[in-house]
């Protein structure tokens, strides 16, 4: 299976190729995921990725497509691995499962399969998920317990009591709440000087799984995986709205560097936003798309209900995409624009 | 008055073939909001087939009085005097399902399905079909919300037949899954409604195309006409 868009000089794109090296750039981010947060993202992965295959296989089985084409694609593994990324690595095991599930089963294949995918499923998923079961979809873990693979295994499965010490706030929760609790006390400086919160140039912690995101991102766009318009409209839109409301207020929005790194800006802008499937596809507007993604991700983050927004931002764009590509048609070789 | 033919026809038409819920997609607003389980479904559906039924009737009865030019006001008016009557019948003698039900009950009004059924319907026929007609189109919607309410709670909250301690008092609804269920929320959101119904609307037509290629299965014909080919 080839997708490439016209006039076709870039050639021999395969599914499973593009798939593959997707999965390649995320491995750096998952492994210093796995050295600070602990290994419970390995054993999510594991689950998630068994979970898609399976799911994909039986839905395969019911609209009668060839099993072998579309499960080497390896389009199921890389949405099991961005749901793994995106839940709390220490959420029960049947929490990733029934996200995996709705993402396979209703996001993917009620809409037609691999590219006939309005929303993106992983993003589903997640939104599902944190609508269903908040309570659990926010228990993030607590960076200052360490514990160990069978420790965590057992948590994840249930073996072991579920002890409030185990989670805490990531650092856009704790923003949040913090500001929230008491408008005009402490201040966002003083709140980011909370090393437990913030940690060399971003959150602590998850800024060196941001910046692994990033550098992953890099090399897709090197490799021609990705374009660049996706996330720079992302990360440029977010930009722009935090450093924005930043130097107005400084006591009261954090750093655009934070919102960079922080909750999952970049995995969201590399990895999830662009989606050749439920992303627009002409090149202004991927820009567009990309900004209003990084826009609406700022607006639900700092003044919506939950703690990140990328999820429901991107979800949003997904539905705009029809409107975007039809007025961002690229005029045709050898035409004046819009003539 | 009416015969059995046409009575066989009405009913098919109302509870299956003309679906109010999976056909027409009608009435989505009290479907959205009210199907979040088997007993809320099931008593607004009571409701609706009171108001479709007896508004038939009399619709039906007047409908060479009406004149034609402000036929849809005088419909109106008289299903919404119906709708009254039902909404302070269910306040006096059900109370605590009408505080459940609320604002569906007078809302049942804006249902589109009872003034396309009037219009459709009871306007050119006469007052036993059109009873019968409003009535059983009110059965397809029954049985329909009856079943997504069924399944939207089952997923939602693993209960069955919860609230129906507000109708009859001595029967109590069932955990019929664990108790420590954590409960599935999108499914008693509006989008579960949407995400169900769907899934039951894919599954009559599937039921259907199935039907249609077996009705259309010819017996195998035989060897020496078939040779030709």
């Amino acid at each position: 299976m080839d997708f490439s868009t016209p006039p076709y000089l870039l050639k021999n794109a395969s599914v499973t190729r593009v798939m593959a090296q997707v999965l390649l750039a995320l491995v750096p981010a998952i492994a210093v995921y796995a050295w600070l947060i602990g290994p419970a993202i390995l054993i999510q992965i594991a689950l998630a990725t068994m979970t898609a295959l399976v799911a994909e296989t039986l839905m395969l089985k019911v609209r009668n497509r060839p099993l072998a084409l579309f499960l080497t694609d390896g389009s199921a593994v890389v949405t099991g691995w961005l749901i793994a990324l995106v839940f709390p690595p220490l959420a029960p095991w049947w929490l990733v499962v029934v996200g995996t599930l709705f993402a396979i089963v209703v996001a993917k294949h009620l809409y037609g399969g691999l590219g006939q995918n309005p929303f993106n499923p992983a993003m589903i998923a997640f939104a599902v998920c944190i609508v269903s079961f908040p309570a659990f979809m926010s228990q993030w873990p607590n960076q200052a317990l360490h514990l160990g693979l069978l420790d965590q295994f057992q948590v994840i499965f249930g073996l072991m009591p579920r002890l409030d010490a185990l989670t805490a706030a990531t650092p856009l929760d704790a923003l949040k709440t913090a500001l929230k609790l008491d408008e005009a006390g402490i201040g966002v400086p003083a709140l980011l000087a909370n090393r437990n919160v913030y940690g060399s140039f971003a959150g602590h912690g998850w800024e060196w799984i941001a910046l692994s995101y990033l550098v992953g991102g890099l090399w897709m766009w090197q490799r021609k995986i990705i374009t660049w318009q996706v996330p720079t409209g992302f990360l440029g839109a977010l930009f722009l709205i935090s450093g924005a409301l930043w130097l107005y207020h400084p006591d009261r929005f954090a750093s655009p560097l934070f919102h960079l790194f922080a909750g999952g800006s970049m995995l969201g802008a590399f990895f999830i936003a662009t989606d050749p499937v439920s992303g627009a596809t002409t090149p202004r507007g991927k820009l567009i798309f990309g900004a209003g993604a990084g826009l609406l991700t700022y607006l639900i983050r700092v003044f919506g209900g939950y703690p990140d927004g990328v999820a429901f931002a991107v979800l949003l764009l997904n539905i705009c995409v029809p409107l975007i590509d039809l007025y961002t048609q690229p005029p045709i070789f050898g035409m004046k624009d819009g003539k | 008055m009416i015969t059995w033919a046409e009575f066989k026809e009405i009913f098919v038409n109302g509870t299956w073939r003309q679906n109010s819920s999976l056909v027409q997609m009608l009435g989505m607003c009290p479907l959205l909001a009210m199907t979040t389980s088997l007993v809320n479904g099931a008593m607004l559906s009571l409701a609706t087939i009171f108001v479709m039924g007896s508004s038939g009737f009399v619709v039906a009865l007047l409908r060479n009085f009406i004149p034609y030019e402000i036929r849809i006001p005088v419909f109106i008016l008289v299903a919404a005097a119906l709708v009254t009557v039902v909404d302070l019948g269910m306040n006096a003698y059900m109370h605590s399902m009408y505080n459940i039900l609320g604002i569906f009950i007078p809302l049942i009004i804006t249902n589109c399905i009872v003034l396309a059924r009037i219009e459709a319907f009871a306007a050119k026929n006469g007052p036993l079909q059109s009873l019968f007609d409003g009535a059983f189109m009110g059965v397809g919607m029954l049985w329909t919300l009856s079943l997504l309410g069924a399944i939207r709670e089952f997923i939602g909250a693993g209960t069955f037949l919860s609230g129906i301690e507000a109708v009859i008092p001595d029967l109590h609804h069932y955990q019929v899954l664990p108790a420590d269920y954590p409960g599935f929320l999108v499914s008693i959101l509006p989008p579960g409604a949407f995400i169900v119904l769907a899934c039951m609307v894919a599954a009559k037509n599937w039921y259907e195309a199935k039907a249609a290629e077996r009705a259309n299965r010819k017996p195998p014909e035989p060897l020496a006409t078939a040779g030709c080919h």
